[in-house]
């Protein structure tokens, strides 16, 4: 059976949205405000914790998914952890918040940090897939006093502790 | 009284499945897919009376295509429904159609599934589908999210690179008969294996590819099937789960939801299974058309869908079960590794599935396809389920 190929892409024509920009402004609400405020000024790593199963979650919510019940206990959690899954990426592509691709290789990872039950996915400084194993030991790296402004990045990476 | 009604699918119409489709708008894409439905099953626009229509509304930067494409859906003056639930937005528009018949408030729905993946930077799009501030800082979309599942079940499995890669070759082989694909390659797996690491641990040749394209299906009731020239596809089971909330939480699998590999798969699968009555996949599917976004998907996800034991996909792949003669074929229409418009590749494996179970795939028909799983995967980590057959079922199952 053939189909019908379309015609080639020459000879159509492409309207580009240029270079514009729509901003947003988001809120972090009560919880995400308390996170970001914390590592921009404190250095310090917070969860929340389920008062029904006890489960301790970063990224912080209000509500426990399986529980369906509302959190308000906040919990220190530790500024390390391991790594339960990771990958090295290597290509390239837009990041939507700065219109910008991201500058790779970079190692990625899902961290468990000590106290949590969820994980944290975020950059760890290795890009050499041989290098990294599951269970392996990482600490956060927190941007310069200077340079925090309340943001997950002011966690530059996770260094692996070799 | 209105009362709950069987319902099969009688119409199916795509447009070629191409990278870049810049002969026609997102408009004219759709229409080229609703006419080729509404041609297959024999009809006029105005038979239909009610549309669902869906795509991921980031890539191409179009809020609002319920209303901005009705003239090409044909939903102009008809009741129409949009839904959107990212890589799963094909399957769960078939669902929202089957739905709607079901309910026996309306008799002949079109689903519509369409994209052009083309108009914008895939990756950078589905990053802004997810949490603006916990997840878009360190997120890279799919390949990465899918490396960290892949990384994760070696580690558990011993499975290899190379086992991934038979499913690349194997989908993209099975394309060869399907002139609707958009990678259609008869490749070995060295092949496959020499393309460069996009997220360790997949390479290119491991990805689906990025695809312009449409897909119409129209479902009809119980009442209504015999209107139309083609035998009906009778839908006899759908589940769905979505349990995620952000991209680092498909990963605690372990703590969170006591043991289980992929819980959204895995809780879909037993529900479908136990309203059909599916105890053995492998013997009683005799066709699956899978939403498999990355060649590990074709290893891990037949362990979620109970085709094998954990940890039993590579040995269940390299036994040939899944290729075409194999005792379950696999994506006989070269499925979403060789094609991947997004809103409408959920949509994509109901149609050929429904295909299969009429005797109409063509050169990609498994002869004598009584049974066929359709599924849709998405999001963070979710999963959409459809079992359609031959034989009309005995009663409504959900």
């Amino acid at each position: 059976m053939a189909v019908a190929e379309p015609a080639p892409k020459k000879h159509y024509i492409v309207v580009e949205s240029g270079d514009l920009e729509q901003p947003f402004r988001w809120s972090a609400g009560t919880y995400g405000s308390k996170f970001l405020t914390e590592i921009r000024d404190n250095k310090k790593i917070w969860g929340i914790k389920c008062p029904s199963c006890g489960r301790v979650y970063v990224p912080l919510r209000s509500v426990c998914g399986p529980c369906y019940v509302k959190l308000d206990e906040l919990v220190p959690v530790s500024d390390e952890g391991s790594v339960v899954t990771f990958s090295v990426v290597s290509f390239g592509f837009v990041d939507p918040s700065t219109g910008q691709q991201r500058p790779v290789p970079y190692g990625y990872a899902a961290i468990a940090l000590d106290g949590a039950d969820s994980y944290l996915l975020h950059f760890i400084d290795e890009t050499d897939p041989a290098k990294i194993k599951p269970g392996d030991r990482v600490k956060a790296v927190f941007e310069d006093d200077d340079k925090r402004t309340g943001s997950l990045l002011d966690i530059k990476y996770f260094e692996l502790q070799r | 009284m209105m009362a709950a009604t069987r319902v099969g699918v009688v119409g199916v119409g795509m447009t070629v499945q191409r990278s870049t489709r810049r002969d026609v708008t997102g408009i004219e894409l759709i229409n080229e897919a609703v006419r080729a439905a509404l041609a297959d099953a024999g009809i006029k626009r105005k038979d239909i009376d009610a549309i669902v229509i869906g795509n991921m509304d980031h890539f191409e930067g179009i809020n609002y295509v319920d209303t901005w494409s009705v003239d090409g859906s044909g939903a102009l003056g008809k009741p129409i429904m949009k839904m959107t639930t990212g890589g799963t937005t094909g399957s769960t528009v078939a669902m929202g159609a089957y739905y709607h018949v079901a309910s026996g408030m309306f008799d002949r729905v079109l689903a519509i599934g369409w994209e052009k993946n083309s108009e914008s930077d895939t990756t950078g799009a589905i990053i802004t589908a997810f949490d603006p501030f916990w997840d878009r800082p360190t997120f890279a979309g799919a390949v990465a999210g899918l490396a960290l599942e892949a990384t994760l079940y070696m580690n558990e499995t011993g499975a290899t690179e190379e086992d991934a890669a038979y499913i690349a070759v194997r989908d993209r082989r099975h394309a060869l008969n399907n002139p609707y694909a958009h990678l259609r390659m008869d490749a070995k797996v060295e092949d496959i294996m020499a393309t460069p690491y996009l997220s360790w641990p997949i390479k290119l040749g491991d990805m689906c590819p990025r695809t312009d394209g449409a897909c119409a299906v129209l479902f009809a009731s119980e009442g209504a099937v015999d209107e139309f020239p083609n035998p009906p596809a009778w839908v006899h089971g759908v589940a769905d789960r979505h349990l995620w909330a952000y991209t680092s939480d498909p990963y605690v699998n372990q703590k969170v939801v006591g043991g289980t590999w992929f819980p959204a798969m895995e809780r879909a699968t037993a529900e479908l299974y136990e309203k059909v009555g599916i105890t053995d996949a492998l013997k009683q599917f005799d066709v699956a058309e899978l939403y498999l976004p990355y060649s590990f998907a074709g290893l891990r996800y037949m362990e979620s869908l109970g085709f094998c034991e954990r940890g039993g996909g590579p040995a269940l792949v390299h036994s040939g079960a899944t290729d075409m003669g194999g005792e379950c074929p696999v994506n006989p229409s070269g499925g979403v590794m060789s094609s991947n418009a997004i809103g409408a590749t959920g949509l994509l494996r109901v149609a050929e599935a429904a295909l299969q179970v009429q005797s109409r795939a063509g050169d990609r028909q498994v002869p004598g396809a009584a049974l066929a799983l359709a599924t849709g995967f998405g999001g963070c980590y979710w999963s959409d389920e459809l079992v359609l057959g031959k034989e009309k079922p005995d009663k409504v199952r959900g």
